[in-house]
């Protein structure tokens, strides 16, 4: 461990320039990321080959191709996972919280000491730009680790007095084994989300990452095999059909997070009802970005804090729960602020994820990409004007095969699907609001309640907006801030619970009440 | 008054059909549900028959092959001017879905009803 962490982390691993060069790939020569062939599953604090020694091909968005193999689990890995937990559950339920956060923290520096290496592997393995995941991924993922080290040992039962002689305990007890299902779109920090609370609330938990991007997080594993006791963090990789439902439904786990899709979340709330233990779902979202008139009152440094709020619809290419999908804009400022949007918009770099000066990069699967082109597809028809972009890019050279997709804005009105559907890609919904009234209910009439921005130099409209706006989060003159202690989570059909906060410890534990009469007179009833 | 017939709400490629064929001949009778939002969003989720506990509120949009084709009804009210055309792409699915046979999944297209189509649901 004390390697890791004096490992020297200088920008190193890059081709042109130590400030400003393009990071080299991972397993390639100079590479700041090592890579193998293949990967086995991470169990009970080893390295364990898939029972059936099955594994599949984990593909680069980058470049389209294969860069290496992972296990291809079965329900029978699966075991051996909640085994390893189990076996590790009682001591690390008993393990002192001081001695809980101590390992909480350590994994927060020797992921702060890592950030490039996991900045490159993350970038290569979803096709995020490397500009993000080294300044917002990782350091996210290395500060919801040391939030979670706190916020369990600031944590405090309650007690209460019943009566003179009566006195109610509540304590926290930790659930056991947990199955957690982290998404495609953030596997590091949504791992970090999860497994940070879990950790820190004394359960043992069984991750399946997402099957995009089973790869990176076995790269943190790697650097974690000392740190964090044998079975409390096992990861298992694998397709969602087979070993997502296999942890999902298993009757040895004390209860379900998973982030994703809202009808695999209702999937996911059935396994948990059949097992009669509790899920935490974090689900879809078609969040409206609202920005009023008051916002051009003056060309300063808010306007362009504006422009590039609504412009964070194409952060990590759009694959993003609460990405502000929908822009609403108030018609009486309409034209000139889209057109300093628009002009923003041409400006954003799209080309090699791993290119410091990239803003967007490649979208993480054909399948995502044959989505977003299909949903532009129905847009036109449905009447919508593409505003810019609306096509695949294709590059020559490398990234050729790779899954680039131009931001692109369709202007229409609510009712189309494009505004209903979460598109999962760089693809902004724009349309226009008379007044506040008009504002909230477009806002408002969607399945999904997620997110929402709005946008004023106006305190009261943005209280009023933000407290009747239908969503788990409204940044108000802000937008894309996950910072710990912060809680996420949704309204409507976004999803049943809150992340990133205090409350999550909650709900990862028991509560044990203990109910002691100080008495010594009987009832009287026999 | 006979208008003209209403179309299908859902449709489905031959390759669909096939690979549907396959599925029911590998895992016995599977059924669909259209999802929504987030990750694997707006692909056609395929489960074995009973898999997926369908509510008093989702709608039956129709059969494919002679599996059912669900979808929620608040997404139903979202989507219901457009008829879905189930098809086969490359690659394995990502989520909780059957695959459409060996490295490949489904997708939905879409497609928007013409004036008459509409006027022919809506009288269906």
């Amino acid at each position: 461990m004390t390697d890791i962490l004096t490992k020297p982390t200088q920008d190193t691993g890059r081709e042109g320039g130590a400030e400003t060069g393009v990071f080299v790939a991972p397993g390639r020569p100079g590479s700041l990321v090592s890579l193998k062939p293949r990967y086995q599953n991470f169990i009970g604090g080893t390295w364990v080959a898939p029972v059936k020694g099955e594994y599949m091909k984990d593909v680069s968005p980058v470049t389209g191709e294969a860069f290496c193999e992972v296990a291809r689990s079965t329900k029978e890995d699966v075991e051996l996972a909640l085994d390893a937990a189990h076996r590790a559950r009682k001591e690390w339920g008993e393990t002192s919280l001081t001695e809980r956060a101590a390992v909480l923290n350590k994994i927060a520096d020797i992921i702060e000491a890592n950030i490039p290496m996991l900045a490159v592997a993350e970038s290569w393995e979803n096709g995020k730009p490397v500009r993000e995941t080294l300044a917002a991924d990782i350091p996210l993922a290395v500060d919801h680790f040391r939030y979670f080290a706190g916020a369990t040992r600031s944590l405090e039962g309650r007690t209460s007095e019943i009566d003179k002689d009566t006195v109610a305990y509540h304590f926290h007890e930790p659930l056991g084994v947990v199955g957690q299902i982290i998404p495609f779109n953030f596997p590091l920090l949504m791992a970090a989300w999860k497994i940070a609370p879990a950790l820190a609330a004394g359960n043992c938990t069984v991750v399946k990452p997402a099957s995009p991007t089973p790869w990176s997080i076995l790269k943190l594993a790697e650097l974690l095999e000392d740190v964090v006791p044998a079975g409390v963090l096992n990861i298992i990789t694998g397709p969602g059909a087979e070993i997502g439902k296999a942890l999902a439904s298993s009757p040895r786990i004390a209860k379900i997070g998973f982030t994703g899709e809202t009808t695999t979340g209702r999937l996911i709330m059935q396994y948990a009802a059949e097992n009669l233990i509790p899920s935490t779902v974090e689900l879809g979202g078609k969040s409206p970005n609202i920005f009023f008139a008051d916002v051009m009152n003056a060309d300063d440094e808010f306007l362009d804090k504006a422009i590039e709020g609504l412009v964070l619809y194409a952060f990590n290419k759009g694959e993003v729960c609460t990405c502000p999908s929908r822009a609403l804009i108030a018609e009486s400022i309409y034209d000139k602020f889209m057109e300093r949007c628009l002009d923003r918009i041409k400006k954003i770099k799209q080309g090699n994820p791993l290119d410091p000066t990239t803003m967007i990069g490649a979208q993480v699967s054909t399948q995502q990409m044959e989505k977003i082109t299909s949903y532009v597809d129905i847009g036109l028809q449905e009447g919508a004007q593409c505003l810019i972009g609306g096509s695949r890019v294709r590059y020559d050279g490398e990234l050729a095969d790779g899954y680039y997709f131009e931001p692109t804005v369709l202007k229409g009105h609510n009712k189309m699907r494009v505004f209903q559907e979460e598109i999962f890609g760089p693809v902004l919904a724009v349309t226009t609001f008379k007044d506040e009234a008009e504002a909230l209910e477009i806002a408002n009439d969607t399945l999904y309640g997620l997110g929402a921005g709005v946008w004023t130099r106006d305190g009261n409209l943005a209280y009023r907006m933000g407290r009747s706006i239908q969503a788990g989060r409204v940044w108000t003159n802000c937008y894309h801030l996950y910072p710990a202690g912060a809680a996420f989570g949704g309204y409507k059909i976004s999803g049943v619970g809150r992340e990133n906060h205090q409350m999550m410890l909650e709900h990862y534990s028991q509560t044990k009440n203990l109910l002691v009469s100080y008495s010594t007179k009987p009832l009287g009833f026999f | 008054m006979n208008g003209p017939r209403a179309p299908e709400r859902v449709v489905a490629t031959a390759a669909a059909v096939k690979a549907i064929e396959g599925l029911v001949a590998e895992h016995g009778p599977v059924m669909f549900f259209q999802s929504g939002g987030c990750c694997d969003g707006s692909l056609p989720l395929c489960f074995g028959e009973g898999e997926f506990v369908i509510g008093s509120h989702d709608v039956l949009l129709g059969t494919i092959a002679g599996c059912p084709f669900y979808i929620d009804h608040r997404q139903y009210e979202a989507w219901k001017h457009t008829q879905l055309i189930l098809e086969v792409a490359d690659g394995e699915p990502e989520g909780f879905s059957l695959g459409a046979g060996r490295d490949h999944h489904f997708v939905i297209k879409s497609r928007v009803f013409d004036q008459d189509e509409l006027d022919a649901l809506r009288t269906a």
